[in-house]
């Protein structure tokens, strides 16, 4: 199980890392949803993995550390709140200049960056 | 009295509501109650800040759940200084806004504006990382909202990325709460200290990544390079008001190195030493030249401005990187001086931006009231580029002194001195294309078109001018009262013994006087506030 933890961890970073780099907004949106997944499974395995136990102090002989599952319940909120304020300011930015390119450029000016790389092409 | 710790965050937080709820079509009342609000954060802070000023703690156990379980709000004379330089910015930035009537531009600034300094006043006062991540939260939420007020696609744009930067940044912070969560099993940073000091020296791997991790979290933070590049466009795009409340959050992120290296992490914890010493101190280098050579090459009045933001940051985290008690109550004095001119600088810029096309630096017509605003501009400009007489000279000088003979002493002061110099020579341009040649320039802007600011946004420079030389006149005393919170900070067993130590639910102390688990709910009121033996 540790294996497979660690591995959705690792490829739910890996493939929100990828997609954050595209630098256009869709795709960035998505990766960092895909890293709070990642990063919310990880605050899971913080207090070690453990099956079938209860997250309170009962007669049972186990019981798992009740804390990460607290955390994760406030960052799952938080990141949700987060993820629908980029979605808006990101829409209200895409319907305003035309352009869902994440970085600096202009939009005049990465339309003629465009315009020329075709003509080069 | 021993609630009054958590006022700073309850008040801003009752009060935002209100204003939307109640004051939603008033823009007369929201201001009212919005100054109202900040005057007595100022009262609230200018009191927390006396009772801590002689080395007490205080402590406030939410629920009075007992510490490393409850939530725990504690007050030193670190954080209680903050929130009063947080809430003495505010009202001026506050002025600003309702003077230039920027806060009609948009809806909810001043809803808004409260929530933003809850977020802040929390990010000071919490005793436990976590939280800190929230207040985080809370405090970016708002700055969101404050970013993007009064519209425009421009700001829009430069909003996604500001949001997207800070989202990861948050991402980054979970990592390290739940590396370090894994490791110690707390959260709590009294508690934490307590525990880091455990770890043998062979299982050190996961807490020196928990401890990277976090300081890259409050770098971007503090805009350190190479983690600065959200600031310039943020800072530029934003409202002049927002730009100038802003200037307190990068404030936060060296608050938060500041905080975490000397009670969690401390100097001496082998595990993570030469952090600060071996990669903070150089970035900060590094961080005071990109801003003193991004002032240099800016084109444009508010990048000039945000970049020596930048530049003021990496002098604030040299002097924390130097990590000596007398480098850390010079990085306190720094912090104060850098927070009041960034913000007075904003603020100006947004006077300039008022009657200019644009804010590139070329000839145009003088802006209306040029003599009295290049006037403030000329000062802020001496403060921010540490030139004699005002806060920021005395502040560059206490750097090199506590530089001197520590470290690579070579570097800071050649570092310290040429972007002190490359400051000037870029300020100097800027005020001398905008105000002292504009006449040169083109025809004088026709009387009637030219809206003079009005007297209330010149009031709240001024007030903010008059902090910064408040602060010069008084640099002794508050060297004394920040080297006495630095010498605190380097012995933090009274703080952990309050935190650790104050009985609640569920606490060894409760359960030794038979108020244990789900035990005697009205405890003693006067046990919540317990003060540390110093």
């Amino acid at each position: 199980m540790e294996f497979l933890v660690a591995s959705a961890i690792g490829i739910l970073t890996a493939a929100g890392l990828y997609l954050v780099m595209r630098l256009r907004t869709f795709p960035v949106i998505l990766g960092v949803s895909l890293l709070t997944y990642a990063v919310n499974v990880f605050l899971f395995a913080s207090g070690r993995l453990t099956i079938g136990a209860p997250p309170i102090l009962t007669d049972a002989q186990t019981y798992t550390d009740p804390l990460p599952q607290a955390l994760v319940l406030t960052a799952i909120v938080i990141s949700f709140g987060m993820t629908a304020v980029i979605v808006m300011i990101a829409l209200g930015a895409y319907l305003g200049s035309s352009d869902d390119h994440v970085d600096d450029l202009p939009a005049k000016e990465a339309r003629d960056k465009r315009k020329a790389e075709e003509d080069a092409a | 009295m021993t609630h009054w710790l958590i006022a700073p965050v309850v008040m801003p937080a009752l009060l935002a509501p209100f204003i939307i709820l109640a004051a939603r079509y008033h823009i007369g009342i929201q201001r009212t109650v919005s100054v109202a609000g900040v005057v007595a954060m100022i009262a609230v802070a200018l009191g927390l800040f006396v009772q801590t000023a002689d080395g007490d703690i205080l402590l406030y156990q939410l629920g009075d759940w007992a510490a490393p379980f409850g939530i725990v709000l504690v007050g030193d004379s670190l954080s209680t200084m903050m929130v009063l330089l947080m809430a003495v910015l505010a009202l001026f930035v506050l002025l600003y806004a309702i003077g230039s009537r920027w806060d009609q531009r948009g809806r909810h600034f001043h809803a808004l504006f409260q929530f933003q300094l809850m977020g802040i006043a929390g990010a000071f006062l919490t005793g436990d990382l976590f939280n800190l991540f929230v207040f985080f939260e809370v405090l970016l939420i708002a700055s969101y909202g404050l970013m993007i007020h009064g519209g425009g696609n421009k700001r829009l744009r430069a909003g996604v990325q500001y949001v997207l930067f800070n989202l990861l940044g948050s991402t980054l912070f979970l990592f390290a709460l739940g590396a370090l969560y894994a490791e110690t099993g707390t959260l709590n940073m009294a508690d934490l200290a307590e525990r880091a000091a455990l770890i043998g020296a062979e299982e050190t791997v996961g807490i020196r990544i928990a401890a990277v991790l976090l300081i890259l979290v409050f770098a971007i933070k503090a805009a350190i390079v190479p983690l600065h590049f959200w600031l310039p466009s943020s800072y530029s795009e934003a409202p002049g008001p927002v730009a100038a409340l802003f200037a307190i959050m990068t404030k936060v992120g060296a608050y938060a190195i500041i905080r975490t290296y000397t009670l969690v992490f401390p100097v001496d914890l082998e595990v993570t030493s030469g952090l600060h010493g071996t990669w903070l101190l150089p970035f900060a280098l590094l961080t005071m030249a990109v801003g003193a050579i991004g002032v240099l090459a800016a084109r444009k009045l508010d990048r000039l401005v945000a970049f020596s933001v930048i530049g003021s940051m990496g002098m604030v985290m040299v002097a924390v990187g130097l990590f000596t008690e007398r480098s850390i109550a010079t990085a306190l004095y720094y912090i104060v001086h850098s927070t009041l001119t960034a913000a007075a600088l904003f603020l100006i810029v947004d006077l300039v931006r008022q009657n200019r096309k644009s804010l590139r630096l070329k000839l145009e017509a003088p802006v209306a009231g040029a003599p009295l605003i290049s006037a403030m501009f000329m000062v802020a400009a001496i403060a921010m580029a540490g030139l004699p007489p005002l806060s920021g000279f005395l502040g560059k000088l206490m750097v090199l002194s506590a530089g001197y003979g520590e470290g690579p002493d070579v570097w800071i002061w050649a570092v310290v001195l040429v972007a002190s110099l490359l400051t000037v020579v870029g300020f100097a341009r800027a005020g001398s294309v905008v105000f002292w040649k504009a006449k040169a320039g083109a025809a004088p802007v026709p009387a009637e078109d030219a809206a003079i600011p009005s007297g209330l946004a010149f009031v709240a420079v001024g007030g903010l001018l008059a902090a910064i030389i408040l602060h010069t006149v008084f640099a002794g005393w508050i060297f004394t009262y920040t080297s006495a919170t630095a010498a605190r900070l380097f012995a933090p067993a009274p703080y952990i013994e309050t935190v650790l130590g104050t009985a609640g639910k569920l606490s060894d102390a409760g359960k030794a006087t038979g108020q244990g688990y789900g035990g005697d709910a009205a405890a003693p009121a006067d046990q919540t506030e317990k003060k540390g033996d110093h």
